[in-house]
């Protein structure tokens, strides 16, 4: 439809080495992890399942990946459960302070991670809460509220304020409304948002590193320890191991949602 | 006998009035059209009967009963929105069966209603359907269902063929005053398109600024429209201004008699009349000669722009068959003197 | 839809969420603030004596400026290569067909969802001393070169974490922008290179400096990349804090940094903010 406007030779050309850049690390830890070798090493004659095993061997592996899949869980749960009401506020309501509290909920946008470390490190040093696996959910609810919100909010005013009128004149209250209406059809954005902050916080390692003690090591924390301290092809193993499970997620965001949408996201 | 009954309404914000002392009764099964440009008020004027925008000022009577407090889910009127408003992630049968269900009528009568209100608007085959798997006009019909299976006192359409194309939005007009007078509902809708609101409403409301300009039958609004804006909105209509003179219209110095009494010498007067009431005669046989300047074939009838001294005339001529006169032509324009009307022209109303 | 209901409710609906981010934004960073004007002494710990003595070490000590200026530099450094690669991917994927154009929208953007640590990880794996950049090298008979625990390998981590953030807003620009109006351009008699620098270069430059701000700050206090990239040797702001922290224990002076480090972050938002309403009030006319 749209006359000359293909890419010519040296676009494509250029696309594809910013496409090998961008893909070569992974591909590299997914080949790695597959090798027979006691050294990082690309298996070129046989591949073997003996690093993937050789992470059950580490219990503290699996233990800060049970943590980090609790942890990320709950922190994107309560963070819908916050980031709803807040949008309902925030979409529908003209009330003194709306805009300071809409800054104040996408504040952490701004604020480097290892400068919120550092601040719910000294939190937790005064108030005795260093260690708490509940303390540090909530930090974790507080870095990925933004990304839930403008989800959550984009979904809202996207939506079809006559549906809703519709459903109050065919006779049903407030709540009737919200429930049959108003929550299926931003239904879409809540799951959308919670995915989101759940692959954030899964993945989460800067301010986290400071607020986690040996009992509640997230996975990312765990991984970057171990690979200060010495490189093999285990961490290959783990590595390749997220990249799978980030790689379903985004299978699953993108079907439902489209995943270009979601990240790119309407401003 | 009225039913619906609109007491000096009013809604006004900051030091803006959307709509101003509006005064209408509605009778039980007429269909009365909100008609006027955008902003003139006939949207709020119907959100205020539903409910959905609080009036200012005034009272909304139904039924001999006081509205004008209620919340919407307490009216129980049906209403079908601009965009139509279904609910996305419904089926079409429980779009229509939600207002039911909200009124706790047991399953069985209500599949029953729906099942029979999908008949009457011809989707019985698609009540498991998802509204975006319909047409703008099959949801449209399913919007009209679900206001109307709650068997609503009155019925309001809000720009209801807006969305449509033009073909499907002359069907639908038929369709909508046929499902009307069957159901026999009091129906309120609004409008900007005048052939719309002329076609299928029993009277029409024509609203100017917040305020009500004129309420009729849609061939008296077009023969006798009560203000300038009316006549333009309202069909087309020649508009030559001038001053009245020895008993007749005299425009750029031509003398143009008329049956009209009243005026003062010297008074300034606006004749107007409809283009298809002028007729084309061979020059010099009528009250005004003139040169053709352009025409338009319209498949029923020739629209003609015919320059004459008075300024340049509408003319509308029915499709005989036989080319008509081309441009350039000379030729003559001839009315019956009951088709025009002269109006004072009154300082600043003309606007 | 105000009907029935009181003014209090955004309040009681906003309510439990704007107290746990004050308590865990607001309260916290205040604390920090504090903390970097106490003393500090490497026995006792910290001591209950309010000093700018901080301050001053960080901004006289050469070591803690060369950091700084090491922050810095590599972080414009990656701003420019990000901008100078992912302006133009944004384009060109912008002009691919789908299903091609989601396709790779996804393997450009796609990445950003991986761990940042696993993304070092791969980068330390590709750049290490026997690293297949390096073994290539020698295939083709070159000498091999020393890329990890260098700024370089640094710098190419950065560019590849940062990356999405480039093509991310330079893609919306181009999506706002009617794919006719260069060809209309064309149409008038310009060249390609004249229509994509007078039509197409002037609607997007506001994305290219969204994201270059983004990827700017976000480079800057980088924890992962240069941790794990720059050895410990080649320290950047962030990898500066932490071992102050871990390491050293000296709270107070890793304190400071996080609050250079946050007031020059706000700064460029800052800054940000106004280029973006000057820029809307001359669009506005």
């Amino acid at each position: 439809m749209i006359p000359m406007q293909k890419n010519g030779p040296v676009a494509l050309l250029f696309h594809t080495l910013v496409v090998a850049f961008v893909l070569a690390p992974l591909v590299v830890i997914c080949l790695v992890a597959f090798t027979p070798e006691n050294t990082l090493s690309i298996p070129t004659t046989s591949f073997s399942l003996r690093w993937f095993r050789e992470i059950f061997r580490h219990p503290d592996f699996v233990a800060s990946f049970v943590n980090s899949l609790w942890l990320a869980s709950l922190a994107a749960t309560l963070s819908v459960a916050i980031s709803v009401p807040a949008a309902l506020a925030i979409d529908r309501y003209d009330f003194p302070g709306r805009n300071a509290l809409n800054a104040l909920f996408l504040s952490p946008l701004i604020i480097p991670h290892l400068v919120l470390g550092v601040a719910f490190l000294r939190l937790f040093a005064l108030i005795g809460a260093t260690g708490s696996f509940a303390w540090l959910v909530a930090c974790h609810v507080v870095v990925i509220t933004p990304y839930v919100l403008r989800l959550v909010m984009a979904a809202f005013t996207g939506l079809d304020r006559s549906a809703e009128q519709a459903a109050m004149t065919l006779g049903a209250s407030h709540w009737t409304v919200f429930r049959r209406v108003t929550a299926p059809m931003i239904l879409p954005g809540i799951t959308g948002g919670w995915l989101l902050a759940f692959i954030n916080s899964f993945d989460e390692l800067t301010m986290s590193i400071f607020v986690t003690s040996p009992q509640t090591v997230t996975l990312p924390v765990r991984m970057y320890m171990y690979a200060t301290e010495s490189i093999d092809p285990m961490m290959a193993a783990v590595s390749a191991l997220m990249i799978a499970l980030t790689a379903a997620a985004m299978l699953v965001l993108d079907r439902a949602f489209g995943l270009d949408k979601i990240l790119v996201g309407q401003k | 006998m009225s039913f619906l009954t609109l007491e000096k309404l009013s809604k006004v914000y900051g030091d803006f009035a959307a709509a101003r002392d509006i005064d209408l009764s509605v009778a039980k099964g007429e269909f009365v059209s909100l008609l006027g440009p955008s902003g003139c008020g006939k949207t709020t004027t119907l959100q205020m009967i539903a409910g959905l925008v609080e009036p200012t000022t005034g009272t909304i009577m139904l039924d001999g009963r006081d509205i004008t407090r209620e919340t919407p889910n307490k009216r129980g009127l049906g209403i079908v929105f601009q965009s139509y408003a279904l609910f996305p992630h419904m089926t079409v049968a429980q779009n229509v069966a939600f207002g039911l269900e909200m009124r706790k009528v047991a399953k069985a009568e209500r599949d029953e209603r729906v099942a029979t209100m999908l008949g009457l608007v011809h989707l019985g085959g698609f009540a498991e359907r998802y509204p975006r798997q319909l047409s703008g006009g099959q949801r449209q019909r399913v919007a009209i269902a679900r206001a109307l299976v709650i068997q609503p006192p009155v019925l309001l359409l809000d720009e209801p063929l807006s969305n449509l194309d033009a073909k499907l939005r002359e069907e639908m007009q038929f369709e909508l005053r046929r499902i009307q007078q069957r159901v026999g509902t009091t129906t309120i809708m609004v409008t900007h398109d005048q052939a719309e609101a002329l076609s299928i409403s029993d009277r029409v409301v024509v609203m100017e600024q917040g305020r009500m300009t004129q309420v009729d039958a849609p061939y008296k609004l077009y023969e006798n429209p009560a203000t300038p804006f009316i006549s333009t909105f309202v069909g087309k209509m020649n508009r030559l201004d001038g001053v009245w003179r020895k008993g007749a219209a005299e425009i750029a110095g031509i003398a143009l008699p008329s049956e009209a009494s009243g005026f003062v010498e010297g008074q300034a007067i606006a004749l107007s009349v409809r283009p298809e009431k002028i007729a084309l005669k061979p020059a010099g046989q009528g009250r005004l000669d003139g040169t053709i300047a352009n025409r338009f074939f319209l498949g029923g009838s020739w629209l003609f722009t015919v320059e004459t001294p008075a300024g340049a005339i509408l003319v509308s001529a029915p499709n005989d068959g036989e080319e008509p006169a081309r441009e350039g032509a000379k030729v003559a324009l001839d009315w019956a003197l009951a088709s025009q009307r002269i109006e004072p022209l009154a300082q600043g109303a003309a606007a | 839809m105000s009907v029935g209901r009181s003014a209090a409710t955004p309040f009681w609906l906003a309510g439990p969420g704007a107290l746990l981010f004050l308590g865990l934004i607001v309260l916290p960073l205040v604390l920090t603030v504090i903390l970097s004007f106490h003393a500090y002494d490497h026995t006792t710990g910290i001591k209950n004596e309010f000093i700018l003595a901080h301050y001053a070490a960080v901004f006289s000590d050469d070591y803690y400026l060369g950091i700084f200026w090491r922050t810095l530099r590599l972080a414009a450094l990656t701003t420019l290569i990000c901008a100078v690669i992912g302006a133009p991917e944004a384009y060109i994927l912008s002009r691919m067909r789908d299903p091609w154009r989601s396709v790779f929208l996804l393997v450009i953007i796609g990445p950003l969802l991986v761990s940042v640590v696993v993304r070092a990880f791969g980068w330390s794996m590709l750049l290490g001393s026997t690293g297949l950049v390096n073994q290539s090298l020698q295939a083709f008979g070159f000498d091999s070169v020393r890329l990890l625990y260098t700024e370089t390998a640094i710098v190419i981590a950065l560019v590849h974490v940062m990356l999405p953030f480039m093509v991310i807003p330079v893609w919306t620009a181009l999506q706002k922008l009617d794919p006719m109006v260069e060809a209309a351009a064309w149409s008038l008699g310009a060249s390609h290179f004249t229509a994509l620098r007078r039509v197409v270069l002037p609607q997007v430059s506001l994305g290219m400096l969204s994201g270059s701000l983004i990827v700017f700050g976000l480079s800057a206090s980088a924890f992962a990349i240069p941790g794990l990239l720059g050895g410990r040797r080649l320290k950047m702001a962030a990898t500066l804090v932490y071992d102050e922290y871990m390491h050293e224990l000296n709270w107070p002076l890793g304190a400071t940094i996080a609050i250079i480090v946050l007031a020059a972050n706000l700064v460029i938002m800052l800054a940000y903010n106004r280029v973006v309403e000057t820029r809307a009030r001359k669009a506005l006319g």
